[in-house]
């Protein structure tokens, strides 16, 4: 990837909110430790807002990178930490608007099934669709 | 005389449009050469045909054939394309200066994954094709390591040829071509312009062509290459042309006679055509027993970070890796000028701001690959591969071979050598090229901050405009644009991507949004012809 500031966060919106979305609901009712959809949701969309500050993070990093690239092997890494700091907050309690705790085996299965599947998408079939994302940073508007 | 800034429609062409040949030759006159606004009049009463076609490109290599590649997809018919051009093939020249500069087909040119020029999309991407064809997952876990965990991917030459010839066929591009020399591009009164050709002797009743065009792109490729003056000047006084060469024309004659007599080569320059003489002088010796001793001569020693402008203490943000001489970098340029952070910085940087970001990326470098490392290690633990930092001060042929006074920090030192290769690919100035002389000259063409053509963030060469026409301009003439890395394959597809936006504005072909990109897709992907 190449991206710039503003192509991170918007592809990472656009791609969280419809792939995920989508993803979100067609998984859920197979997921194990059988999560409603209020759940998994509010999962997806603590996994979006901390992913938005995460990107400050990389862009921060990248920077010290001459290339300012940001390589494919980065993109599907990141899981590990994104993952782990929202598994930690869902430990901690502190996400809002989950009753009862999420079992580690939902989490796992719905985080990685969506962070590859973005990743895949967002590395190649993505470009099918806009000719123009690749060449503006990540950018849809 | 007619308002220079008049609209006009162009007819579609035909036969029955075009202008009767005079019995004059139909060449340029002395009139129309001194005339900047050239009249449908001035032009017949040289008794030159007039073609009417709305888009010409001019160059025919990889920078028109991207250019009619998107302009295709974008659903104009090849009637309304011209591509003029010298070439049969658009890969013919770069062909040619890969082939001699030791990348034959077989070889892997310095271009990333994704850098198609024969797919717009960039996907699949050449390491994707490489492992279906090759139904090998090596090259896929490549381009997902690159570049901490392996070199970068880089595509073979023949496979890329190869593509781009499949996609020639798909897009119809031989109907668009058509052969010769362009001579000069002028304004036309009224709206346009002239694209003056000079077809191939015999071919046509008259010396010239005038094609009368709305739209016209250049992509003319590099103005010319130079040698460095001390060379040439070897070269013409002592009428040496096999022992000294560049490494841009063809010298294979030196390495089939390194095969056959031990001897000491001269490489000079620290870029990526050095490192792949290198290689081949390395591999002729490793491999095929050739007992050639490498004298290396640096004019600029890297041995840590650096940047291009040459700083002592480059920025922590702009500091890239160097060892042993080079500067390391994956590609041309840094990777985000294609796409990313140095992209978008770029596009709003003006005069000397812009020219001190390009000066500071710059620099001569080359790809740290693991296979050169190894190579020049062993080179340099067993002697015949040496280091030299410094110039020529003067050369002079004696007794067979020839002596380089070397000139270095520590003073002067002579060398004898039995070759020279000069690697250090000296371009030459964009008024070197006759073409584009006469557009500064006479077309309202300027120089940017960095000296090349002038264009603007759509690539329309700014001072150029003709009523409601437009001349575009790609490639390394316009180097010290809004966008670097112009003299690419994927620099090319940007332009031609802005270039092909702005027209499609002008109505001038529809503009590739999602449904247009994604059935245009599956046609490529299928390869059925457009």
């Amino acid at each position: 990837m190449l991206p710039t500031l503003n192509g991170r966060i918007q592809t990472r919106i656009f791609m969280l909110v419809v792939m995920g979305g989508l993803i979100t609901l067609v998984i859920t009712p197979v997921l194990p430790g059988d999560p409603d959809y209020a759940m998994t949701y509010t999962v997806l969309a603590t996994v979006l807002v901390l992913g938005i500050l995460w990107e400050l993070v990389y862009h921060g990093l990248m920077q010290w990178r001459w290339e300012k690239d940001w390589p494919t092997l980065f993109g599907l890494l990141n899981a590990i930490n994104e993952g782990l700091l929202v598994w930690v907050l869902l430990e901690l309690g502190v996400v809002p608007g989950l009753d009862s705790g999420v079992p580690l085996s939902t989490f796992l299965v719905m985080f990685l099934v969506i962070w590859v599947s973005i990743w895949i998408w967002t590395n190649g079939p993505m470009r099918i669709f806009n000719v123009r994302w690749r060449f503006f940073g990540g950018r849809l508007v | 005389m007619i308002d220079p800034s008049a609209g006009t429609v162009f007819p579609t062409p035909g036969a029955q449009n075009y202008l009767p040949s005079q019995p004059a030759a139909g060449d340029l006159t002395d009139a129309l050469l001194a005339t900047d606004w050239w009249t449908d009049e001035l032009v017949a009463s040289a008794g030159i045909p007039i073609v009417d076609v709305p888009f010409v490109s001019v160059g025919g290599g990889i920078g028109s054939f991207v250019t009619a590649d998107y302009l295709r997809i974008g659903g104009v018919d090849t009637s309304q394309i011209r591509i003029l051009s010298a070439l049969d093939h658009p890969w013919e020249t770069y062909e040619y200066l890969t082939r001699v500069s030791q990348i034959p087909r077989g070889e892997r040119l310095r271009s990333d994954s994704a850098s198609r020029p024969d797919n717009i999309w960039g996907f699949p991407s050449y390491a994707v094709s490489e492992a279906w064809r090759s139904k090998n997952p090596a090259t896929l876990w490549q381009v997902l390591v690159e570049p901490t965990f392996a070199d970068f991917y880089t595509p073979k030459a023949g496979f890329v040829f190869e593509q781009i010839e499949r996609e020639a066929k798909r897009i119809r591009y031989d109907e668009m071509l058509a052969k010769g020399l362009v001579r000069v591009v002028r304004r036309r009164a009224g709206g346009g312009y002239f694209t003056i050709l000079t077809p191939p002797e015999g071919a046509t009743a008259t010396k010239r062509l005038a094609f009368r065009s709305q739209y016209v792109h250049l992509a003319v490729g590099y103005p010319g290459l130079r040698f460095l003056p001390d060379l040439q000047a070897y070269r013409t006084e002592h009428n040496d042309y096999q022992r000294v060469v560049n490494a841009y024309e063809s010298h294979e004659h030196v390495y089939e006679r390194l095969m056959t007599t031990p001897s000491t080569v001269l490489v000079r320059g620290g870029g990526i055509v050095a490192s792949r003489v290198l290689q081949r002088l390395m591999d002729d010796r490793l491999l095929h027993g050739a007992q050639t001793t490498i004298v290396h001569l640096f004019r600029t020693f890297i041995d840590g970070p650096n940047d291009g402008a040459g700083s002592a203490k480059p920025h922590a943000f702009m500091k890239r890796k160097g060892a042993d001489g080079w500067a390391y970098q994956g590609f041309n340029y840094p990777k985000s000028v294609w796409g990313g952070q140095l992209k978008a910085e770029m596009r709003k940087l003006e005069g000397a701001e812009r020219a001190a970001k390009y000066k500071v990326m710059g620099g001569t470098n080359t790809p740290y690959r693991r296979y050169w490392q190894k190579q020049m290690k062993q080179g340099r633990q067993e002697g015949w591969y040496q280091l030299a930092v410094g110039t020529v001060g003067s050369m002079t042929p004696h007794q067979g071979r020839i002596l380089n006074q070397v000139k270095t920090a520590q003073g002067v030192y002579p060398l004898e050598v039995d070759f020279v290769i000069d690697c250090t690919g000296l371009e030459a100035d964009i008024a070197e090229h006759r073409l584009l002389k006469d557009l500064l000259d006479h077309g309202g063409a300027g120089r940017n901050p960095v000296g090349r053509l002038d264009v603007d963030r759509n690539f329309e060469l700014k001072g150029t405009v003709s009523g409601n026409g437009v001349l575009y301009a790609s490639g390394a003439t316009t180097l010290g644009g809004y966008f670097p890395g112009v003299d690419t394959f994927l620099g090319l597809q940007v332009a031609a991507q802005e270039i092909q936006a702005d027209l499609a504005k002008r109505g001038f072909g529809k503009r590739i949004g999602t449904v247009r990109s994604t059935s245009q897709w599956l046609k490529w992907f299928s390869g059925k012809q457009i």
